[in-house]
């Protein structure tokens, strides 16, 4: 146990994103938009500083007691660092494609950095929660920013149908995961993860049964997986793209990472409970985010489709309830976050004439002529999303059967594989599109120059590389990182 | 007497109002804004009764939490409202249907 100057010194890295977030709305309300330049870039660096505090938790694989701040309330552990560099990343990501995207509609407001600093603090705290309550918080600080980002273009009707239909359903996951912690609460008698699963132990009361039952289908909400994915595609197809880049990682990452801490640790003496509703939300993510995408004709629908079939993959590790199976998520997490932001990225690119977004997937007919690069790399997301072999994106995929397999979950793994192929159908129709269809001539041909466009250039050249089969170098060193931090979100005692 | 049972009864049926007020309203997004505030008053009710049950204080806590962000979260629905009004002349449910698929 740790005392109050400890616990302040362990929660570094929020409280540097909290007092730069302040600081900088003071500046956007001073300054105004023509400031929003340098309010991204110190949101940037304030966002690589705390990357720099987290890492060395991560690469030491601190766990334990001497982590754990304010009374068990919240944890500095290995587990929730290799949460945190990720939601930094695509948090850094996000930030550097805004300028580009809203300036060519006139948006570029000073607001969104803050808005992302503030959600990425929202998002630290869900993953590093120890209780209840502070889940709730950091919850609900990176939703209520999160709902505003997603009506980002106040213009735009589609960006406010997104704020709009985000805010209901998301306020409704809410309601329903705070249902469930109050019955949790109430018949446990803690709010404390620790000891909820101690008094979860043995027979399951039928009111915390429903408690386990309403968290979980709440934070199910909240990954996006299948029965509660319907409002998916319809924020990332409306909100704007960079934001939409930002809901595929980040808030994935954080809430996924919530949901391994709530189920492998609150609710871990019970895994008989959950692990049935598990494998059904995975293998029904998986087929329906498959099924769903064949007939889009929006590339951001379509990615959001394969959002959902990409979570149903990561929940077939939490169905193992395993250490492997953590840490085999925790790989895939890495690898996914760097298929969408390269993804997003591609899209991001992809301009007509006049510098209008092309989003219409027929629209890039003919790619491979006027934009080869792009539309090899947009091949390799491709690729590595539907987890063909040479493509980093297979090394996911299958460290997660293997973990599902060593649990002696087979029938899941063989129903999972089968699955992934129905999925490859689509990914593989958008690289004929791109490779094989007559040009439509919609997208510009040559890309733009500057900054901002280098910055893309660099950033899906980094994305790419890590998906490629190099990516295959680092999997020795991911998977010890991953190994930590699951060790972590197994310590007991 | 009134036990335990009779809040957690209560408490769970303006729960199953909150979210069928949800799904089945047709007309008003103001009328779903309620009803999500339905639901976290639920939440409020169940927490303070255990508390008081269970003679511990974390409860209460909480419920002053909840309370807390329920009213950021109401400003910042209201907000998302008024810019959606603004672009559409509508806050009819039936009407949200510019994205299908």
């Amino acid at each position: 146990m740790t005392d109050f100057s400890q616990s302040l010194a362990l929660i570094a890295a929020e409280e540097l994103l909290t007092v730069v977030g302040l600081v900088l709305l003071l500046c956007a309300a001073w300054m105004g938009d023509k400031a929003s330049r340098m309010i991204s870039i110190v949101a940037v660096a304030a966002l690589v500083a705390c990357a720099f505090i987290a890492a060395p938790a991560l690469c030491g694989g601190l766990m334990g007691p001497e982590r754990v701040a304010f009374m068990g309330q919240y944890t500095a552990d290995a587990f929730a660092a290799f949460a945190k560099l990720l939601i930094y990343a695509s948090g850094i990501a996000s930030l550097i494609v805004a300028p580009r995207f809203f300036g060519q509609v006139g948006a570029m407001r000073a607001e969104y950095p803050i808005l992302i600093l503030f959600a990425v603090l929202g998002m630290n705290m869900m993953v590093s929660a120890t209780d209840f309550l502070t889940l709730y918080i950091g919850l609900e600080l990176n939703s209520l920013a999160a709902y505003v980002l997603a009506s980002f273009l106040r213009n735009d009707e589609r960006s406010a149908e997104a704020g709009l239909k985000y805010f209901v359903l998301g306020a409704l996951a809410s309601g329903i995961i705070l249902f469930g912690m109050s019955l949790t609460y109430g018949f446990t008698g803690s709010t404390n993860f620790t000891a909820v699963a101690l008094a979860m132990d043995g027979t399951l009361a039928t009111g915390a049964l429903f408690g386990l039952i309403f968290v979980l289908a709440g934070l199910a909400f909240k990954i996006s997986a299948v029965p509660f994915h319907m409002w998916t595609p319809d924020v990332y197809e409306g909100a704007p793209t960079p934001v939409t880049t930002f809901f595929a990682t980040a808030p994935k990452v954080a809430a996924l990472a919530l949901t391994m801490r709530v189920a492998l640790g609150a609710f871990g003496t019970q895994v008989d409970a959950w692990q049935q509703i598990v494998i059904f939300v995975s293998l029904a993510s998986i087929v329906v985010g498959a099924l769903g995408a064949i007939g889009q004709s929006n590339i951001k629908r379509l990615l959001a489709y394969s959002s959902i079939n990409n979570v149903g993959f990561l929940l077939i590790g939490l169905a193992a309830a395993t250490q492997e199976g953590a840490s085999a998520m925790l790989v895939y997490l890495a690898i996914y976050v760097a298929m969408s932001v390269a993804g997003f990225v591609v899209v991001l690119m992809l301009r007509d004439a006049e510098g209008r977004p092309v989003e219409v997937i027929a629209d890039m007919a003919g790619l491979s002529r006027t934009r080869p690069a792009l539309a090899w790399a947009l091949a390799a997301v491709m690729f590595s999303l539907a987890g063909i072999p040479p493509l980093f994106g297979f090394w996911g995929k299958f460290v997660v059967f293997q973990a599902a397999v060593n649990a002696d979950l087979i029938a899941l793994a063989a129903i999972g594989i089968a699955a992934s192929v129905i999925g490859a159908f689509y990914y593989l129709k958008v690289v004929k599109i791109v490779f094989f269809d007559e040009p439509a001539n919609v997208v510009a041909e040559s890309g733009e120059s500057g900054v901002d466009a280098l910055a893309h250039k660099v950033m899906l050249l980094i994305a790419c590389l890590f998906i490629s089969p190099l990516g295959y170098l680092l999997t020795p060193w991911l998977g010890e990182l991953a190994d930590k931090a699951a060790a972590a979100l197994y310590f007991v005692g | 007497m009134i036990g335990i049972e009779h809040y957690v009864v209560v408490s769970s049926i303006l729960f199953v109002l909150g979210v069928l007020g949800i799904f089945l309203n047709r007309k008003n997004v103001i009328v779903i804004l309620m009803a999500i505030e339905l639901i976290l008053l639920s939440v409020n009710l169940n927490l303070v009764a255990f508390s008081a049950f269970l003679g511990d204080l974390v409860g209460q806590v909480f419920a002053m939490f909840v309370l807390t962000v329920a009213a950021g979260e109401a400003a910042i629905g209201l907000a998302i409202l008024v810019i959606y009004f603004r672009g559409r002349g509508t806050i009819a449910v039936d009407d949200i249907h510019r994205m299908r698929g």
